[in-house]
């Protein structure tokens, strides 16, 4: 395993529970500089619960998330926007501003905390485009004029724009065909490997989680059950690992007694 | 003496199911009403911290104001004009151009003009905003505003309500103008008053009062409505479904509150 001693990011015992229903029961997790965390599990166990609390976009019910050695779950708002101005997130949906065009969209972040003028905002957005590889024809374009796979594209051009330490990706692939979902895989790695930024990236497709990851979580019932590298996951004999790995419907995750 | 017991067992299990969805009623009431507490808190916190967004003011000021304006002008006249029927009717003889013209003027500038122009702005402003604010809640548009470092209460909610503020007087005193003049073409045309006298009494027993709880009104209306449908769309969940209950809510609750804060308004005022 790799050394976990100075972490980006560092979640203490999260819980986070809505009424009855404990999403979260404690997890532990840490992301170092420059590392690409890949966070797998079904869907409904709190992937994308456990990506907006270290947004602040939800509160924890309990524990510690820490950002660079320092406490970020019982920020004000206005010093999370300090915090969140280092991260970049690209969400399950895209989330593009279905009123703005796709170059303003990208520069939203960049403009908001005056990264870049009026005046050089098309320019920056037309650079992450060939990035993500768009046709700069298309910044002038609206979000709901482009195919799924497009906004995904957009959606990273935008989590990029504003050099982000960190970059949380939510289910980058699902929903893409395999060809597009390689494309995006391929993205999200030289993106980070061009940008040196962290990454979180959560997935339940297990070959985009081994292209991608330098480790891998797994998070099951609340709680990682497992970490390990991409190698590990081939070989370890953890049940949970191997059931979801060959996505077998028999084995220690019963679908059928979890209730959603 | 069993059976007897049974069926004190049932009544006493009514009455706590009775007690029971009473209590959730209220608890669900005072929860909402806390909730709303703290959103206009916050509001009211951010509203002297920039950035302001005047782009996004002068978007939504033509949006509430200026599209506003045909439905606002369209029921202001035909209520100057059915107005000035009904007096007409109901006064019979002693009805003359010194009384048709002061009660026009009254009844549109104090009532029918904030009012009407009230209810058109909460239904087709108030629906809008809340099923816009509302989708952008439901596929985290929001929430990404959050992320690019916006404070969605300053980029979404204040230049709502700042333009709504502004633009409801401004929509008021147009539709006094028009609601008046529908009164006149009636009293004129169809009546056959005298025009000369029609506009000296109209004129003459204008005061400051009449326009200026118009605007008094406007201030409030368009504070209302913006915010309760601002805070409807925003507190959406759940799809579309969770949209369409939003709007509904933003329609109903802010139609509501403006009468009854048309009444506080004038109860203080005249
Ligand atoms: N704001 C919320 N209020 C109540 N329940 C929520 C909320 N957000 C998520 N949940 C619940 O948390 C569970 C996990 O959601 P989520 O993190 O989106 O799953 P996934 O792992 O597929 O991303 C779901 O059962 C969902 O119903
Ligand atoms: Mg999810």
């Amino acid at each position: 395993m790799l050394d976990n001693t100075n972490p980006l990011i560092e979640l203490r015992d999260v819980k986070k529970h809505f009424g009855s229903k404990k999403i979260l029961q404690g997890i532990d997790l840490k992301v170092n500089k420059g590392e690409s965390l890949v966070i797998i599990g079904g869907s409904g166990t709190g992937k994308s619960v456990t990506l907006k609390c270290i947004l602040g976009l939800l509160k924890p019910t309990s524990g510690e998330i820490l950002y660079d050695g320092q406490r970020i779950d019982h920020l004000s708002l206005r010093k999370r926007e300090d915090v969140n101005s280092k991260i970049g997130m690209l969400f399950q949906g895209g989330a593009l501003f279905d009123s703005l065009s796709i170059w303003e969209n990208i520069s939203f972040g960049a403009l908001a905390k005056k990264q870049v003028t009026q005046s050089t905002a098309k320019k920056l957005a037309i650079e992450c485009l060939e990035k993500v590889g768009l046709d700069p024809l298309v910044a002038n374009s609206y979000p709901s004029e482009l195919s799924g796979g497009m906004q995904k594209r957009a959606g990273l051009a935008r989590a990029i724009a504003t050099n982000p330490e960190v970059i949380l990706f939510d289910e980058p692939t699902t929903g893409l065909d395999p060809i597009m979902a390689n494309v995006i895989n391929d993205l999200i790695i030289s993106v980070t490997k061009d940008l040196g930024s962290s990454a979180i990236t959560i997935t339940h497709d297990m070959n985009s989680a081994l292209k991608i990851a330098d480790r891998v979580a797994m998070l099951w019932d609340g709680r990682i059950i497992w970490q390990g590298t991409s190698q590990d996951v081939e070989n370890t004999d953890n049940p949970y690992i191997q059931q979801f790995y060959q996505g077998c419907a028999d084995g220690p995750i019963d679908w059928a007694k979890k209730k959603f | 003496m069993s059976a007897m017991s049974k069926q004190r067992k049932n009544i006493f299990y009514v009455f706590l199911v009775v007690v029971a969805t009473i209590g959730k009623v209220v608890i669900s009431f005072l929860e909402s009403m806390g909730k709303f507490a703290v959103f206009l808190t916050n509001l009211l916190l951010s509203i002297v911290i920039p950035p302001y967004y005047p782009r996004q003011i002068v978007s939504q000021f033509m949006e509430i104001g200026y599209f506003s304006l045909p439905v606002v002008a369209l029921t202001t006249v035909f209520a100057g004009m059915v107005l000035a029927l009904q007096i007409r009717s109901g006064m019979g003889s002693m009805s003359s151009e010194s009384l048709v013209a002061p009660i026009v003027s009254i009844g549109i500038l104090r009532e029918l003009s904030p009012v009407l122009a009230g209810l058109m702005v909460a239904g087709r402003v108030g629906a809008s905003m809340a099923a816009e604010l509302g989708t952008m809640k439901v596929t985290e548009q929001v929430d990404a505003l959050v992320t690019l470092s916006t404070n969605p209460m300053k980029y979404l909610i204040r230049p709502r309500v700042i333009a709504g503020t502004i633009a409801l007087p401004l929509l008021i005193i147009i539709g006094d103008i028009i609601g008046v003049l529908g009164g006149y073409l009636v009293s004129i045309y169809r009546l056959h008053m005298n025009i000369g006298l029609y506009l000296q009494a109209t004129l003459s027993n204008l005061v400051m009062l009449d326009l200026s709880i118009g605007i008094v009104k406007g201030l409030c209306f368009g504070f209302i409505i913006t915010v309760l449908s601002c805070y409807h769309g925003l507190s959406s969940s759940g799809g579309a479904k969770g949209v369409g209950k939003a709007t509904t809510n933003a329609v109903v609750a802010s139609s509501i509150s403006i009468l009854f804060c048309n009444y506080i308004v004038t109860g203080f005022m005249v």
